[in-house]
């Protein structure tokens, strides 16, 4: 295929991606902003003004950058895992299969899907902050390549699911008892430095942590974890999945007999 | 003449040790209806998973138009269409989202596809079904949407894994038209069916598999040619108060119904006028089966004998 013709192969999956999730956005847009809604009630305006202040900011505004990348994660994440594999359980992954569509645009139309529902999904969910905070921007560069990142992150992690899930019940263990678990242990609504010594480390091991300190960042100026170090542990993350998706969509792991 | 596609000791044993191809050679030459049988389990779906990048090959070599699938797949893949035996679209989608995006993974621009998106599935008849969610199509249809959405890159090689498989007669015969037709515009067709009065009226050569090796490879002319004896079915005008004497090869099947054997080179009006003479009318006549099915069960039976394998 030359360029012109991936450059149609990849809009072609992006384009199906987005229709998918946009024709049933009652189930995929809907619920997290109503439920981060939730979070910026009960946490940010009841409980919130008890905790007082958290490094300096209300606490309203520091469980924001947190919540909004939560709602990042966890929408990239699904879009790709349920949809990959959804293909897979109806066969219509064979559609792709059998054209001269390369591994490589495979992979990168589904993570772009995943990305535009993570990153609409994180929008909404900043709109509805705008009415519970007055979000500034410390660093926009620094907040728009992390939620970028991020986004891609988590869509190759739904992908990797998506290619080894051999049920619909393995494509709900990974969020539920490792993604959620993971999120809320990140940092969102608390400061690592507020644990005893012995916890703060075993947070370092989270890498989640590093995404929403660097998230932060771009809001508020602060973080627990320098700025160099959540790149670079981003990149490493996105590096390794990249390679282990190839390897999985080139050998046809649960796709090609 | 160039190979359309050409098969070079193709084999595959799957994981849990299954042989499912031992070694298959095959060459279809361009333009030609080819026929692929052989019983279920026999290896056809295999070879043409192989041969659609779908199934992955423990050893041998697959081209197309001279086009390595593993070497040259991106050249190999644009010339094939492939019509699957399961339905494998999402349910969700409707006719003209399956067609479009399938285009879009051959790299082929948004106009062309519209146009073609348009002839196939009007050619097929679905263009007023093409926005319906596919669940909400029959079995023959959803059949004929696969058709549609293999031919809208418009390759030069197109494979049936039983296409007519649950389609009700009327369709079927309509569809076999399509399929000549297409076939007369150049493309080769390689059909697998189970009906084989299907392959006998369409291909013009055949190959039959069993047991993962290819038990037969010539034309449907040779093939049928081989076919020493046919059975008639005579029905007669009364009932039969006695049946026919001295006449080994008629047997009466009930009170008004014959059958009779006839040998290659034999004569059947001499055993219809013989009948005639025994006081027997006969009023309507057919064939009970087609010669190639005859062939069939005896090339799949003597392979079963040979390899000990009895298959009761």
């Amino acid at each position: 295929m030359n360029s012109r013709e991936l450059w149609i192969s990849f809009q072609t999956i992006v384009i199906k991606e987005v229709s998918r999730f946009a024709r049933i956005w009652p189930q995929t847009i809907v619920p997290p902003v109503i439920t981060t809604s939730l979070y910026f009630v009960i946490f940010g305006s009841l409980i919130g003004p008890r905790i007082g202040e958290m490094q300096g900011f209300a606490y309203m505004d520091f469980i924001v950058p947190g919540l909004i990348l939560m709602s990042v994660i966890t929408n990239s994440y699904a879009n790709v895992s349920s949809s990959f594999y959804s293909s897979k359980f109806q066969r219509s992954i064979e559609e792709i299969l059998v054209s001269p569509t390369p591994e490589w645009i495979i992979l990168a139309g589904y993570i772009c899907g995943g990305m535009v529902r993570g990153i609409g999904v994180g929008l909404a969910v900043t709109l509805v902050a705008l009415f519970f905070s007055d979000l500034a921007i410390h660093n926009l560069f620094v907040l728009c390549s992390v939620v970028v990142l991020t986004s891609i992150l988590f869509a190759l992690a739904g992908f990797t699911n998506g290619m080894l899930a051999k049920s619909f019940d393995d494509i709900s263990i990974i969020p539920t008892f490792i993604l959620t678990p993971l999120t809320y242990l990140g940092g969102i609504f608390y400061s690592v430095k507020l644990l005893p010594d012995f916890w703060q480390g075993v947070s370092l091991i989270n890498p989640i942590l590093y995404m929403i300190n660097a998230f932060r960042f771009g809001f508020l100026g602060i973080s627990d974890i320098g700025l160099v170090y959540s790149y670079v542990i981003i990149l490493v993350f996105i590096a390794i999945l990249f390679f282990v998706n190839f390897q999985l969509l080139r050998r046809g792991h649960g796709i090609r007999s | 003449m160039q190979a359309a596609l050409e098969i070079s000791n193709l084999r595959k044993t799957y994981s849990n040790g299954f042989t499912a191809l031992k070694g298959i050679n095959l060459t279809v030459a361009d333009g030609d209806f080819f026929a692929l049988l052989g019983p279920n389990g026999a290896g056809k779906s295999t070879a043409i998973g192989i041969i659609s990048s779908l199934v992955n090959k423990s050893d041998g070599s697959v081209s197309i138009y001279s086009h390595n699938i593993d070497t040259d797949f991106s050249i190999a893949k644009a010339q094939l269409g492939v019509v699957p035996q399961e339905f494998n679209f999402s349910i969700f989608e409707t006719p003209m989202q399956v067609v479009m995006n399938q285009a879009g993974y051959y790299g082929i621009d948004r106009t062309t596809a519209t146009q073609r998106a348009q002839k196939y599935l009007t050619l097929l008849g679905l263009w007023d079904k093409r926005n319906n969610q596919n669940r909400m199509l029959s079995g023959g249809m959803k059949r004929r949407l696969m058709i549609a959405r293999a031919l809208i890159h418009e390759p030069r090689l197109l494979i049936l894994d039983e296409p007519t498989a649950g389609v009700d007669i009327e369709i079927r015969h309509s569809m076999w038209e399509f399929l000549s037709d297409l076939n007369n515009t150049g493309t080769t067709i390689i059909l697998t069916t189970h009906y084989l009065e299907e392959a006998e009226s369409l291909c013009r050569n055949i190959a039959i598999i069993d047991g993962g090796e290819l038990v037969e490879n010539t034309s449907m002319r040779d093939l049928l040619k081989r076919s020493n004896r046919e059975i008639f079915v005579l029905d007669t005008e009364t009932p039969m108060k006695y049946y026919p004497e001295g006449m080994s090869n008629v047997t009466a099947k009930d009170e008004s119904t014959l059958e009779v054997e006839i040998l290659k080179g034999g004569n059947l009006s001499e055993v219809i006028m013989a009948l005639s003479k025994q006081g027997f009318t006969i009023t309507s006549m057919r064939n009970k089966s087609n010669r190639l099915e005859q062939l069939f069960i005896d090339l799949v039976n003597d392979g079963h004998k040979n390899t000990g394998d009895s298959r009761e």
